[in-house]
């Protein structure tokens, strides 16, 4: 009765956001990425609970990168908003059945992921197949090579270089885009990748190849010494 | 191993996934030739770009739709 007394009215409504706000207000900084990581297994478990706020939490720490992740799979605003709005809600309908054996921004990636890819197959029903093999490896030899001079990504404005990474992304065939884009984007393993995919290690390392290849190619025309744009 | 041999590789290379002695094979090639040092490091630099890049803040309305649809979710549930 006394401890009651003595918590804040916020603090017995929301105790665990109201802790990761406290510490937050404490340290002006912010957390280093494996802090900000540690936590997230708290908030799940609260959410897990039924805690809202604890769920509300994780959609305000993921929703930007996982919109990003939507608009770079199906390079359209609507189906990237509806596919993240899904993820969103699936995830939350599912939670219970999150074992929690990877990180829950990792299962997000890949319920996310999945929503993309469905709807990118019903907008290219004949363009896009995880399923193909990859063509030969004769045309990835790089040609009419320059040297890029020294920090390219200082020589841009931040939205300059958005703008830049936007159009070459958007422009990758989208198998080797949708591999891209989990791998080295999201940071997900190559295990990861093939099992959110549904394709063999193999097919993502050869997809990421060709990938980053392709993508250092067309980055080429703005980044090469001397480059006008 | 030749230019064609490292293109192959790159990818792993860069990963830091290659076997100790096909890696000390791609870098003595490297060290004789410039063009694959320079498609190494560029397609290095590509990842480290894409991978550093921030997402930008969703937009006012995307974010206010998510959220209402999610508090449709979360009262739904708690009734």
């Amino acid at each position: 009765m006394l401890c009651a007394t003595l918590i804040q009215p916020e603090m017995r409504m929301q105790p665990l956001i109201w802790l990761l706000k406290t510490l937050s207000a404490s340290n002006p900084h912010r957390l280093p990425s494996t802090v900000a990581r540690d936590d997230e297994h708290l908030l799940v478990a609260a959410a897990k609970r039924g805690d809202t706020h604890a769920f509300e939490e994780l959609v305000s720490r993921y929703e930007a990168k996982i919109f990003r992740l939507t608009m770079n799979i199906t390079r359209n605003r609507e189906d990237a908003e509806d596919a993240m709005q899904d993820a969103f809600l699936k995830s939350y309908a599912h939670l219970k059945n999150f074992q929690g054996d990877s990180r829950f921004y990792t299962w997000l990636v890949r319920i996310a992921a999945n929503e993309a890819l469905m709807r990118l197959r019903k907008r290219r029903p004949n363009q896009f197949s995880l399923d193909e093999p990859v063509e030969g490896e004769e045309d990835l030899m790089p040609r009419e090579l320059k040297d890029w001079g020294p920090s390219p990504e200082q020589r841009f404005a931040q939205t300059e270089m958005h703008e830049i990474l936007s159009e070459v992304i958007d422009n990758l065939e989208p198998d080797f885009r949708v591999v891209f884009v989990l791998r080295d984007v999201e940071e997900l393993s190559t295990e990861e990748t093939a099992k959110a995919l549904g394709i063999s290690i193999p097919a993502v390392k050869s997809r990421l190849l060709r990938a980053r290849l392709k993508l250092r190619q067309r980055l080429d025309r703005y980044f090469r010494r001397g480059a006008t744009n | 191993m030749n230019c064609k041999g490292v293109i192959r590789e790159i990818s792993d290379y860069i990963d830091g996934e290659l076997e100790p002695p096909m890696k000390q094979e791609l870098e003595r090639h490297l060290q004789d030739c410039e063009d694959c040092k320079m498609v190494v490091d560029q397609t290095r630099l590509t990842v480290e770009i894409f991978c550093d890049s921030k997402p930008v803040e969703l937009p006012t309305d995307v974010k206010a739709r998510l959220h209402d649809a999610l508090h449709r979710k979360l009262h739904e549930r708690g009734n």
